[in-house]
């Protein structure tokens, strides 16, 4: 099949897909000894093979606007067209060192985006530098350590993650210089408070922590961590991965966190590409707002600014500003949505999962009962007498054109297959659902044989993942002459 | 109702049945009263026409102008097909490729942008990309002070200041140290790094083209590195290595930099792409997603994220690394950008963008007014002194339509008079006659 | 059921030791690798590195595991087991035959503070 190989391996030599202007600009080489020596073996295709390839690719990609896509903790709502096309005007590809009074439209698009993230989540300042979700958590993270530092206080070296979290957590505590402590949750999840009790000390910077949850469970005794915490010197840290249930309803501010990340992505929708390109604004309380990253925008009377360096940031961590395109995005779902229908986003994400739940706890092991809120975690099927896992379940629903919920996390259970169904999903999508999920759990009852051997309908079936770690082939010169 | 959300009253009321309670709120009644329903201050809901006004109306305000500036974020042209392609919904909604059966699509396209990667730099291993050139390289310090167990790494000091601001943030809030190595007539004094390297260095950073867009010549510096077995870093534009000699040629261990070039549009700075290529020997150490070759149950050739066992997901506190997805649909984009122009393509965008600058340069100093700062080859930014008023010469420019050249005083007040200009493949002689014109009427 | 070797020393951790003399060869046990699953890679040290009680000194990697590989005693490494870079699946196949390092141990009394075959059988139940 052609267009079945890699973009090396289609077109032949001489052949071109560009075109330039032949503008004669006079005779300009490079001195010798600074030019590449070696050959340069990209492709070389017509624009209709490379187009026809690239579509092929897309072929093999499941999207959300094929089908459910349920992937807990990563809300996979809809990304309007719209936004896309806003994205794409003229106007906003400008450079980045066009001077201030040549960007004010750009400049008040991030202005506004901060004034709306901020009224949104109770955090006074944001920035809208970070590029992703775990730049955010690294920033957020500097913060917490320069207000320390500044106040001469270089003993809190310590930050507390509850043993639910995102791997990324304690990763963005290393990587900002801090030991992680792990705290152990209750059964569903929550914080457990007298445990808290006993790691909370003078070594402690402080906590992150996610709420709902990465079990869907709002933690009820926020406020009294958030007491225990800061009266213990430490800062709260909200992981916004889970912001979707509290929009227009609760705010991360409120509850007493002083520094959060957005994952826009993700609540505000702008889409994931793939994996990237997202961002990750971080909102802090007003006493930690002196830290935020340079450069920074500012509105100085009628007139947007943007101040490249001060005395008290935690310093530059991109190279610009961030990712502008994705915060265009963000601002127009944010005006899409507007004052009137966040609190339905909370409403109806919130009440999407808990019909799953309660729809299908018959035929999956439901650890924690009750109320959640955007979310929820199954801990694998009801019956497992078949021995059929999470992970099979998860590739049997491959074939029902269904992307799977996120599976083995949270770490906290051993079969975990958590299942996020976000607003804008129809009732009749996710009864569809609803039956394919009580099809799959007969299957694996009947003829378990059939989920354990899935998927059979997509272009591949299941991989040899320890041959590709083992003998690693990452490029197309590695598997050229196999 | 709200065009993204479809719920009607009977649905609503279904599935309160099925759930057992009467009402949407008493799903919400475990949270606290007081912290409930808080009043912000947010915009009104917004048609679509109203959106497309409001957008229009913010774009307008931000002025159509002809850039003469690079310094890190360069105007070449994207072919249309990649907006396009990149905007299908299955690369554009998807997840990263957890599930790689029904990934595919996204899995192929980074391991051909790795390919291309490794192609250009002519290393091992590329892995699926960074979130711009700045931090690439700030990823790539953390992977040599892991790799050698050492907390020093020397850099140039004519790297671009906001790639060396990133690095000192980065290393603030760690045990970690920046030494910088001096600069000689606008080129790292390798003499001074000779005398700053040691044994308990773990890396050394350097960049060509410079700051100053000027080719500094590495293919002499791995020696002296090695010797102290420590690792060499290098940034380089990565549609430069093109035309410009490889880091692969001159025994680079990492190789990292910004691949807007390669089709990205300037978004005032952003999303870009950074991208990070190491040999095999360090490929363990690397960050980020990395996507390889394998079989399925039945043989077929297949594509999925490997060597896991590095990653923050796995690895939590002791991952080298935080990073998780990042710029994956920008990958794409270099990719689809790479594929169209092709090997004479890519080429010829570069060696255009040369000669433009040259050109550019050559008309530049002709004016009394205006004299070149530094005696070597640059390739797309070249930089100027002059005897006139920066802010004057950005005014008059300004008026025309033009956006003038980098004031390097604006970073650093001793070089007071320093105007770096760019030129690439998209101005015309026309536009740089223009230019020029305009300066010499000052 | 994991298997258990008599005659090594063993670590609480899951390293197993062979003594030869002034040498000891070291391994991880059979629980170990049934736990990590698929091998894909061992970080192997250099010779004439110093191993010290406790402190980690290999890595082994699954397809979606990692784990440290701690020295359940003080040495210098002598000899390292290369055939682990290309077959990291050996430990997989046979962990007891196939050891990660021989060191040659500074201090034989540390022997004393690891377990027996049956302590260790019994810690793993």
């Amino acid at each position: 099949m052609y267009y079945s190989k890699t973009i090396f391996e289609l077109g032949r030599k001489g052949r071109k897909g560009y075109s330039l202007p032949n503008e004669d600009y006079g005779q300009y080489e490079l001195p010798t000894h600074l030019q590449r020596t070696e050959s340069l073996d990209l492709p070389e295709v017509s624009e209709l093979e490379a187009v026809r390839h690239y579509t092929n690719v897309s072929f093999k990609n499941f999207g959300i606007e094929k089908g459910f896509y349920p992937l807990g903790s990563c809300t996979m709502k809809y990304n309007p067209k719209i936004n896309q096309d806003m994205s794409a005007i003229e106007g906003f590809h400008i450079h980045p060192y066009q001077s201030v009074k040549a960007s004010q439209g750009l400049l008040e698009l991030y202005y506004e985006t901060q004034r709306i993230l901020s009224e949104l989540s109770g955090l006074d300042e944001f920035t809208l530098n970070p590029y992703a979700g775990a730049h955010g958590e690294l920033i957020g993270l500097m913060i917490m350590k320069k207000y320390h530092q500044d106040r001469n206080d270089h003993k809190r070296t310590k930050v507390i993650v509850p043993d639910s979290a995102h791997g990324t957590n304690p990763a963005s505590a290393s990587v900002a210089g801090f030991e992680s402590v792990e705290v152990k949750s209750n059964f569903d999840g929550t914080v457990n408070v007298e445990d808290l009790k006993k790691v909370l000390g003078d070594d402690i910077a402080g906590i992150m922590m996610t709420n709902p949850n990465t079990l869907g469970i709002f933690e009820k005794d926020i406020c009294e961590i958030a007491k225990l915490v800061h009266d213990a010197g430490g800062l709260l840290y909200y992981d916004g991965a889970n912001l979707n249930p509290l929009l227009g309803q609760v705010r991360p501010g409120d509850m007493g966190f002083d520094i959060m990340h957005i994952n826009v992505h993700k609540t505000f929708s702008t889409p994931h590409g793939g994996g990237g390109p997202g961002a990750g604004p971080v909102g802090v309380k007003k006493y930690l707002s002196e830290y935020l990253p340079v450069p920074r925008v500012k509105k100085v009377e009628d007139q947007y600014t943007l101040e490249l360096d001060n005395d008290t940031t935690i310093g530059q961590i991109s190279h610009f500003y961030g990712n502008i395109g994705v915060i265009v995005k963000t601002y127009s779902f944010l005006l899409s949505v507007g004052k009137e229908y966040f609190k339905d986003i909370s409403k109806f994400s919130t009440l999407n999962a808990n019909y799953i739940k309660e729809s299908l706890k018959e035929y999956y092991e439901l650890p924690i009962k009750g109320i959640c809120k955007h979310e929820f975690v199954f801990d694998g099927l009801k019956d497992k007498s078949t021995h059929v896992t999470t992970l099979d379940v998860a590739k049997r629903l491959l074939d029902y054109d269904v992307h799977p919920p996120t599976i083995y996390f949270p770490l906290i259970f051993k079969e975990s297959l958590m299942i996020e169904p976000v607003e804008s999903e129809s009732k009749q999508t996710i009864d569809n659902f609803i039956e394919i999920m009580k099809k799959v759990a007969l299957e694996a009852k009947e003829t378990p044989e059939l989920v354990k051997n899935a998927p059979y309908t997509t272009v591949v079936k299941r991989l040899d993942e320890a041959e590709a770690a083992r003998n690693p082939k990452v490029k197309y010169k590695d598997i050229q002459h196999d | 109702m709200f065009k993204y959300l479809p719920h009607t009253s009977e649905d609503i009321k279904e599935m309160l049945e099925t759930i057992g309670v009467s009402s949407i709120d008493e799903l919400f009644k475990e949270i606290p009263n007081d912290l409930m329903d808080p009043s912000f201050d947010v915009p009104k809901s917004h048609s679509e026409l109203e959106l497309r006004r409001r957008m229009n109306e913010l774009a307008n305000k931000n002025l159509a102008l002809i850039p003469f500036v690079g310094a890190g974020a360069y105007d070449h042209y994207t072919p249309s097909v990649i907006r396009h392609l990149i905007e299908r919904q299955e690369f554009l909604t998807a997840y990263t490729p957890y599930q790689p059966e029904i990934s595919q699509g996204t899995l192929q396209y980074i391991f051909e942008y790795q390919s291309i990667v490794a192609e250009l730099t002519q290393m091992d291993v590329s892995n699926a990309s960074m979130y711009d050139g700045a931090t690439a390289t700030a990823e790539a310090m953390f992977m040599a002070t892991a790799a050698r167990k050492k907390q020093i790494v020397l850099v140039s000091k004519t790297m671009n200041p906001n790639i060396i601001n990133v690095l000192k943030t980065y290393t603030r809030y760690r045990e970690l140290e920046i030494v910088f190595i001096d600069e000689k007539e606008g080129q790292t004094d390798l003499e001074d790094l000779s005398s700053k390297i040691s044994k308990e260095v773990a890396g050394v950073i350097l960049q060509t083209p410079n700051y100053y867009g000027i080719i500094e010549d590495f293919s002499s510096v791995k020696k002296r590195i090695e010797e102290a077995k420590s690792l060499f870093i290098l940034n380089q534009d990565l549609a430069s290595l093109s035309i410009l000699q490889t880091p692969g040629s001159m025994g680079v261990d990492i190789a990292v930099g910004e691949a807007q070039t390669l089709g990205l549009p300037l978004s005032y700075g952003g999303p870009y792409i950074g991208y990070l290529a190491t040999t095999s020997k360090l490929m363990r150490k690397m960050p980020g997603r990395i996507c390889g070759v394998t079989t399925d149950t039945e043989g077929k050739r297949a594509y999925v994220l490997t060597l896991q066992a590095r990653e923050q997901h796995i690895r939590r506190e002791k991952a080298n690394s935080n990073i998780c997805s990042n710029q994956s649909l920008l990958a794409l984009a270099v990719t689809v950008y790479t594929a169209v122009m092709g090997k004479e393509g890519v080429k010829e965008a570069q060696m255009n963008s040369y000669k433009a600058t040259h050109y550019l340069a050559e008309q530049i100093n002709k004016l009394d007014t205006f004299e070149l700062v530094y005696d070597a080859d640059f390739f797309k930014d070249v930089l100027f002194k002059t005897t006139l008023n920066e802010e004057i010469v950005e005014e008059a420019l300004l008026k025309e339509g033009i956006l003038g050249p980098l004031q390097l005083s604006k970073f650093d007040s001793s070089k007071k008079g320093q105007l770096l200009f760019s030129a690439t493949e998209k101005r015309t002689k026309q536009e740089i006659d223009h230019l020029v014109q305009v300066l010499e009427a000052l | 059921m994991s298997k258990v070797v008599d005659g090594l020393y063993y670590a609480a951790t899951h390293e197993w030791v062979r003594v030869e003399g002034d040498y000891a060869f070291i391994g991880i046990t059979d629980y170990a690798q049934d736990s990590l699953g698929e091998i894909v890679f061992v970080e192997l040290p250099e010779v004439d590195d110093q191993l010290d009680k406790g402190e980690e000194f290999s890595t082994i990697e699954s397809v979606k595991a990692a784990s440290d590989i701690l020295a359940p005693l003080t040495g210098t490494v002598v000899l390292i087991n290369d055939e682990l870079e290309d077959s990291p699946e050996l430990i997989n196949e046979d962990p007891y035959e196939n050891w990660i390092v021989k060191v040659e141990m500074e201090d034989k009394s540390e022997l004393n503070a690891l377990l027996s075959a049956s302590e260790y059988e019994e810690s793993i139940e």
